[in-house]
């Protein structure tokens, strides 16, 4: 494990950029913060390996490419499974021929790690492979229109689960990846969120200091399938964890610590109103599902207190 | 880049690989914006919040950590005026 | 004869020569009949006699996407499955010979569900045939040995670089107990050289591997890739004839016998070409213008030497070990039909249907397939549809 030393001002940041522009990610996507700031933490040589999706579509359509750094696209559900086999050839040519071993990200959408690539995901954390698995998670299989995924919020409207007559949105909950995560006994796994930017560079350094396959789930804002002006995506993702339901917190070696403390939650409303997916839940008739949403939240949050009180 | 444009099956790259990196600069993003930010530097604390949320990123560095806007990809989202602690930034009509 | 006479069953015989190849990266699901191969390179890897990554993953598709991305590193890689795993891998056979992962499967032939069996058809080495994977055919073990030594040369080949799959009968060869020649460790090193990439992940060189085209790019990267297929027919003439060369065993894209002078003849894949033959001999005893053309080689399929081959035919049976439901024929009936549809000088054609999920072929089915052939000469008629035999009514 190589020494990790924390940031604490955006300025210690590395100016240096392996991410160029010219892309085609919507004006007011936040996941390209994610990008950036994972190739700025984590150091060379490095090589990336993305599922399909909106990151891998819109930064390599040929021959254009936005990639200053190797770059490999297997297919939508197997991010994890090429990563392992070029983290499996890497760790054997180092010791048969002395090539370096680079270290590996891997970028997954929701889809192509809570649902189609979770099989991938679960087969390379139990292998134990070397790599930093990052999940930008927009909440909905966004690249293909905006369908549902199981990343979805409870009550969020999809193009699959819209807000209808009868059944107003999705009404299944979000599944817990970091949860998923651990129950594979990797070591580390995080929450990130593109409104705490140094939090989040602090979380990038510290995975990248750790050996084996950790884990980062990484809220990002998307207008176009959020219905919400471009302009507010880093303004909606903090409020995603002021109202408490998208919390920070952080998995090492069997304790959990929650990075920011929201001692007085801002109201969902605030949260819900400025995204055309959650508006429906602001009419009387879903209050019931705005009610269950709100009690979610708070157990959810009580869970993580109770972990995070249980690791002190 | 313009090497690999318009090419025929004899001369690309076999798999289909791009072998030059960042050739996605040669397609500026900067003809998507309908508004466009303008900085003004005397107000600018370099706090480098916009520099961080850029999503291109089209917000140049300097180093002073003054920074700048490359408009030949910015999409003029508007982030880097939300998020600006100051308003040192404001969003205008392109073509203003 | 190059090489020691010793005694494998074929899995076994294939993953001895994946360990004498030197692998890099071996990532592999286990499925019947294809078992043995994995274990037996577990456990050489366990026991320090090959140095080789194992990744035990945790399905064939994962198995097939991490061979890609061992691949593109410049590693030797391998990997082996069968029927449904082979299934469950199919998006990802496109994208390896699309990206020119040059990845060596062996494929113990087995029939596809439902309902489930794990015994001998060609379904999976069919499967595959659009895939872009070369593809060669073992008839007994000593071919499923040599062909996979071949079949690294050939795929890591720079004139190639596609990945290759080498099929072995399901149980009838995977599980068979032969004798075969082995090479000497030494002697696999100097026919194969190790592995030298075109484009490996290089962090000091980075590539974008895997990109989106549009409609403006997608036709191109096909075409390009359909030349890499065709073209590679020669060096694996080339590979062949310095193999059969090296070894004393005589390689080529397909196998004949009393091709010559004989009238009609029987075109056949796999083991079960050693009883067509067998019949053969017997018919030729009786004074029977009989012949047997098997191919090793199957992808690129070999159709100029084809053509040449039953210029003075006047009846070929083609046996297929699996169908294609609604088709006008199975699946080597077809490949055959259209190879020597435009020929002036070409054999009537008919299809019969054998030996599905490891029903055996015996030598009175060859009789009578090589007697209706006599009939086809004869009276110029072929049957409307396939036969099927060995079915019980």
């Amino acid at each position: 494990m190589s020494q990790f030393k924390p940031i604490k001002s955006l300025k210690e940041i590395p100016v240096k950029e392996q991410f160029a522009p010219g892309h085609r990610l919507c004006a007011g996507c936040t996941i390209p913060q994610v990008v950036r700031l994972a190739l700025k933490a984590v150091p060379d040589p490095k090589i990336v390996v993305n599922a399909t999706g909106c990151l891998e579509v819109a930064t390599t359509i040929f021959p254009y490419t936005s990639w200053k750094i190797p770059w490999v696209h297997n297919a939508f559900e197997n991010a994890a499974a090429t990563a392992g086999g070029i983290e499996a050839a890497f760790r054997i040519l180092e010791k048969k021929r002395g090539i370096k071993k680079p270290k590996i990200i891997v970028f997954g959408g929701d889809g192509g790690t809570f649902d189609i690539g979770l099989q991938a995901l679960s087969g390379a954390l139990e292998r134990g492979h070397d790599l930093i698995y990052i999940c930008y998670d927009n909440e909905a299989y966004m690249n293909t229109g905006i369908q549902r995924s199981s990343a979805t919020p409870k009550g969020a409207a999809t193009t699959t689960s819209p807000a209808g007559r009868v059944i107003p949105g999705k009404q299944e909950r979000k599944k817990d990846l970091i949860g998923i995560a651990i129950a594979h006994g990797i070591s580390y796994a995080a929450t990130m969120n593109p409104a705490y930017p140094t939090d989040m560079y602090n979380k990038l350094l510290k995975a990248a200091s750790k050996k084996g396959p950790v884990v980062l789930h990484y809220f990002t804002v998307c207008p176009t399938g959020w219905r919400s002006d471009p302009s507010q995506s880093i303004e909606i993702a903090r409020l995603a964890v002021q109202t408490r339901i998208f919390p920070l917190y952080e998995y090492e070696d069997g304790k959990y610590k929650i990075n920011i403390l929201v001692k007085k939650p801002k109201p969902i409303e605030d949260y819900f109103k400025l995204q055309g997916r959650f508006r429906h839940l602001l009419e009387p008739e879903n209050k019931w599902l705005l009610e269950e949403i709100k009690k979610d939240i708070e157990e959810n949050w009580q869970r993580l207190l109770k972990l995070a009180e249980i690791s002190t | 880049m313009s090497s690999l444009k318009g090419k025929g099956w004899k001369e690309l790259p076999i798999g289909a690989v791009i072998p030059i990196p960042a050739t996605s600069m040669e397609y500026k993003t900067g003809n998507w914006r309908a508004l466009k930010p303008v900085l003004d530097q005397n107000k600018c604390i370099k706090c480098l919040l916009c520099w961080v949320h850029c999503p291109e990123p089209a917000i140049i560095r300097h180093e002073d950590d003054s920074v700048s806007i490359d408009y030949d990809y910015c999409k003029g989202c508007g982030i880097c005026s939300n998020v600006c602690p100051v308003k040192a930034i404001t969003m205008v009509m392109e073509g203003e | 004869m190059r090489g020691r006479l010793i005694g494998l069953n074929g899995d076994t015989a294939v993953a001895y020569a994946v360990k004498q190849a030197d692998v890099d990266v071996i990532a592999a699901y286990p499925i019947t009949p294809q078992t043995i191969i994995v274990e037996k390179l577990s456990e050489f890897v366990n026991n320090g006699e090959l140095n080789a990554a194992f990744v035990p993953v945790e399905s064939e598709h994962s198995a097939l996407s991490a061979s890609v991305g061992a691949a593109l590193t410049g590693a030797r890689v391998f990997t082996a499955t069968a029927s449904q795993g082979l299934a469950l891998m199919y998006e990802i056979l496109w994208i390896a010979s699309s990206l020119r992962a040059t990845v060596v499967m062996a494929l113990g032939n087995r029939a596809f569900s439902a309902p489930i069996n794990i015994h001998c058809s060609h379904d999976d080495a069919y499967a595959a045939r659009d895939t872009g994977w070369i593809e060669f055919f073992a008839e007994n073990v000593q071919e499923a040995y040599d062909l996979t030594l071949q079949a690294f040369r050939v795929s890591e080949d720079k004139e190639v670089l596609l990945p290759s799959i080498v099929n072995l009968d399901g149980f009838i060869l995977t599980h068979s107990l032969e004798g075969l020649y082995v090479l000497d460790d030494k002697d696999v090193r100097e026919f194969l050289p190790p592995k030298e990439p075109v484009y490996p992940i290089d962090p000091e060189h980075p590539i974008t591997y895997g990109p989106l085209d549009l409609y403006d790019y997608y036709i191109e990267h096909k075409r390009q890739q359909a030349e890499a297929m065709r073209s590679s027919y020669s060096t694996i003439l080339k590979v062949f004839e310095e193999y059969s060369e090296f070894t004393g065993r005589k390689y080529e894209p397909i196998k004949t016998y009393g091709m010559e002078d004989a009238e009609v003849a029987i075109a056949i894949l796999g083991s079960s070409a050693g009883t067509a033959r067998y019949v053969a001999r017997k018919l030729r005893k009786e004074g029977k213008k009989v012949g047997v053309i098997s191919f090793t080689l199957y992808r690129p399929f070999p159709a100029s030497k084809l053509r040449k081959l039953t210029r003075g035919l006047k009846a070929l049976a083609v046996m297929d070990r699996s169908y294609s439901f609604g088709s006008p024929g199975a699946q080597l009936f077809m490949d055959i039909a259209a190879t020597l549809f435009n020929e002036k000088e070409r054999p009537l054609l008919f299809n019969i249907i054998y030996g599905l999920g490891g029903r055996d072929l015996k030598p009175e089915h060859v009789e009578y397939v090589f007697d209706k052939a006599f009939e086809v000469a004869e009276t110029g008629e072929t049957p409307e549809s396939e036969i099927w035999i060995g079915v019980r009514e």
